[in-house]
């Protein structure tokens, strides 16, 4: 074959990028799902389990979905002794002792097994307890890949590192990672494996200081990483300004446009009803691959 | 202390350009940001004084001495958040965001090498001037928890500002546990919605969560005419579950524009001030009732 | 019999503290011979489970019923278990409880059956 088009993931070409903000409703969603839709083929991995709405514009046909589980102590009272190491030993407060027994709170529990450890008589095993859900489905070219945590759970981050485990089962692929909001934990788990970091930033002074946390976050993790400016009107923009000044690259503009908003409150993905937006997207999906693969030195030469 | 909490389920709802309008409005003596990850307030709010910064201490987290390690690798088999590595020269050491501070690698340890020691995960700031108090804070990058930091948030402001009739907090985004430290001995919450698909689903997961409580819960629509339809499903929602719907706001630019000045929407004359003051005053209504 | 309440104040004409996981101090007092000590409540810097971790300080410490304002659904559990009583304070200080809960006029907290008031253990 003698011409690629170069925004197709070339052959054994692994390619994650990785969308992140600062804050919800800068874009991020906009921008993942858009840009996962432009592509020839993608994989859209949605790592926002506490509010996942990639799936409300994909609309995913469902291949198939795991729940995620994660271990909860089962005490065997038989065989108990009574010496509260259990519950002395627990550092999130897990386990009462009432009664002369031991009782789990499923709720507080981290899953770390220390109980199990300690426990002079093994009395304690593990059984699984389910925090979340995983769903695999595909809506046209896209391989859509939603995770959701069950309300009340604490943690998100048993479900990204399983539903990063999965969608890497693809094979070579692109992939675009829809991350949470922030900068906490859960978000470090979505861009682990990221070879790019698209940036989302709205043209407000809150969304500079937003924007500047995931700056910090993907300098600390070495990530590469370039910036699209949404929602842009006329006038100065705080956000273009802070990326100038810090030499952080735009690799794209989304003006501020009331059609595209009514589409994203409908939930329809603009790169598939809009020619406009089709090749808005393409460009910028276009730019965000030469960007990774100039950052991450790839050899094109397969 | 009357406290009025606003949620939004998702981020960039409008949340912030709302507590700001009605911290004007209400002439709160105390207010609160408990958005730990991504505090906002403080950027219209205007604080002309240095606050009062107290470090806050999460999770501990395990620390490996290297010249007591016997790479044994006890260590790294028994952490369940693969928190523990090895480099080529053999040197064990953890990873300060993998881990959750639970202790198991101190206890399987045959050599003590291994000790929980405390860790900063973030920041605690006081604002104390104009006869007002201002209370948030930071988390710092990678740290979990910071359910526990929205509790002292809400806490340094009720100890520094006892007296305050009422007090307005700017809630946490999502529906986990922040948000559920957040909503704890609040006397209502006020839910700014945007008129989306995906706003109107997070609203009715952060109804659900408040419902736990039992606290009054109160509605508005931001940016309302992106989709009047969706708005109004919005509307026939409230009125099918018995929540009062206090108002809606139009998207407005000058909005944008008072924020980018550091200002909030009432300290201008513009569509959306003029809004938030109407739903302003039908939810000081609610919360009096 | 001994009953417990949730305090900020080692004081007993100061204010019921508003929260029970959190509040610094637990006010042990007993009916019968009118003595009062004050534990402190280690569950204050837990990051999680502190509700549980300050009804096992009362399980521990043999007191019969917990006079709080409120009270999370895991340390409810424990103290259910353990056949604690729950009754709800009114507002005031904490003696201004204890007469109260003395004279049968504090309701169960979270009430089961309506109209059931005050219980003696």
């Amino acid at each position: 074959m003698t011409f690629i088009r170069d925004f197709m993931v070339k052959k054994g070409e692994d390619m994650r990028i990785a969308v992140l903000s600062g804050k919800g409703g800068t874009g991020k969603t906009l921008v993942s799902v858009n840009l996962a839709s432009a592509a020839d083929s993608a994989v859209y991995i949605d790592c926002d389990v506490e509010e996942p709405d990639g799936h409300l514009f994909f609309k995913p046909q469902i291949v198939s979905s795991e729940e995620i589980a994660v271990k909860l102590p089962s005490i065997d009272n038989g065989l108990c002794n009574g010496c509260r190491k259990c519950v002395d030993f627990c550092k999130f407060n897990a386990l009462a002792f009432i009664k002369g027994r031991p009782c789990v709170f499923e709720d507080v529990c981290h899953s770390c097994g220390g109980c199990t450890l300690v426990c002079p008589e093994r009395a304690i095993t593990e059984t699984d307890r389910a925090v979340g859900e995983i769903r695999k489905g595909t809506s046209g070219s896209v391989t859509a890949y939603t995770g959701i945590l069950k309300p009340g759970e604490e943690s998100g981050v048993p479900i990204i590192k399983r539903i990063m485990q999965a969608s890497g089962s693809e094979g070579d692929a692109l992939r675009i990672i829809d991350c949470p909001p922030g900068s906490a934990c859960v978000v470090v788990e979505s861009i682990r494996d990221a070879d790019y970091c698209i940036l989302v930033a709205e043209p407000t002074v809150f969304g500079v200081h937003n924007l500047n946390m995931v700056y910090g976050l993907v300098k600390l993790f070495n990530k590469p990483f370039g910036a699209v400016l949404n929602k842009c009107l006329d006038g100065e923009n705080p956000a273009e300004k802070f990326c100038i000044e810090n030499s952080i690259p735009i690799i794209g503009r989304i003006p501020f446009d009331t059609e595209l908003g009514k589409m994203n409150s409908d939930a329809e993905i603009a790169a598939r009803e809009s020619k406009k937006y089709k090749e808005l997207f393409s460009d910028l999906l276009r730019t965000a691959m030469k960007e990774a693969r100039r950052e991450t030195a790839f050899d094109t030469q397969r | 202390m009357r406290q009025l909490l606003i949620l939004s389920g998702k981020g960039g709802t409008g949340k912030t350009t709302v507590a700001s309008a009605f911290i004007k409005l209400s002439g709160a003596k105390a207010f609160a940001d408990c958005d730990v990850d991504a505090p906002n307030l403080h950027l219209i709010m205007g604080q002309r004084s240095e606050p009062r910064r107290t470090d806050y201490y999460g999770m501990p987290k395990a620390e490996i001495d290297a010249d007591i390690c016997v790479q044994c690798n006890g260590c790294a088999e028994h952490c369940r958040f693969d928190a523990i590595s090895v480099n080529s020269a053999g040197e064990y050491s953890v990873d300060r965001f993998d881990c959750e501070g639970c202790g198991v690698c101190e206890s399987v340890c045959p050599v003590g090498a291994v000790a929980l020691r405390p860790e900063v995960s973030g920041e605690l700031m006081l604002y104390n001037g104009d006869g007002r108090i201002f209370s948030t804070a930071q988390l710092k990058m990678g740290s979990g928890h910071s359910g526990m930091l929205v509790t002292e948030v809400k806490k340094q402001m009720k100890d520094a500002a006892a007296n305050a009739e009422l007090a307005i907090i700017d809630g946490s985004p999502g529906i986990g546990c922040p948000v559920i430290a957040s909503l704890s001995g609040v006397d209502m919450v006020l839910i700014v919605t945007e008129p989306s698909v995906s706003g109107i689903s997070d609203m009715e997961r952060i109804i659900k969560t408040a419902e736990v409580f039992g606290t009054k819960t109160a509605v508005c629509v931001n940016k309302y005419d992106i989709n009047t339809v969706n708005t109004e499903r919005i509307e026939g929602f409230c009125r099918s579950a018995g929540l009062p719907y206090v108002g809606k706001i139009p998207f407005d630019p000058e909005a944008v524009r008072a924020i980018n000045n550091g200002m909030t929407i009432v300290d201008v004359d513009c569509p959306s001030g003029r809004a938030a003051r109407e739903i302003y005053k039908n939810t000081m209504e609610v919360l009096s009732e | 019999m001994k009953i417990a309440i949730p305090m900020d104040e080692k004081d007993l004409k100061t204010s019921v503290c508003p929260s029970f996981g959190r509040a610094p101090y637990f006010l042990i007092y007993n009916t019968e011979s009118g003595e009062s000590l004050f534990l402190d409540n280690s569950a204050v810097a837990s990051q999680g489970g502190a509700g549980i971790k300050a009804a096992q300080t009362l399980v521990d410490s043999g007191v019969k019923a917990l006079l709080t304002p409120r009270c999370g659904e895991n340390a409810e559990e424990v103290l259910r278990t353990a056949e604690i009583s729950i009754f709800k304070t009114i507002a005031g200080t904490a003696q201004q409880n204890i007469d109260a809960f003395k004279a049968n006029q504090l309701s169960v907290l979270n009430d089961i059956h309506p109209g059931f008031h005050g219980q003696k253990g």
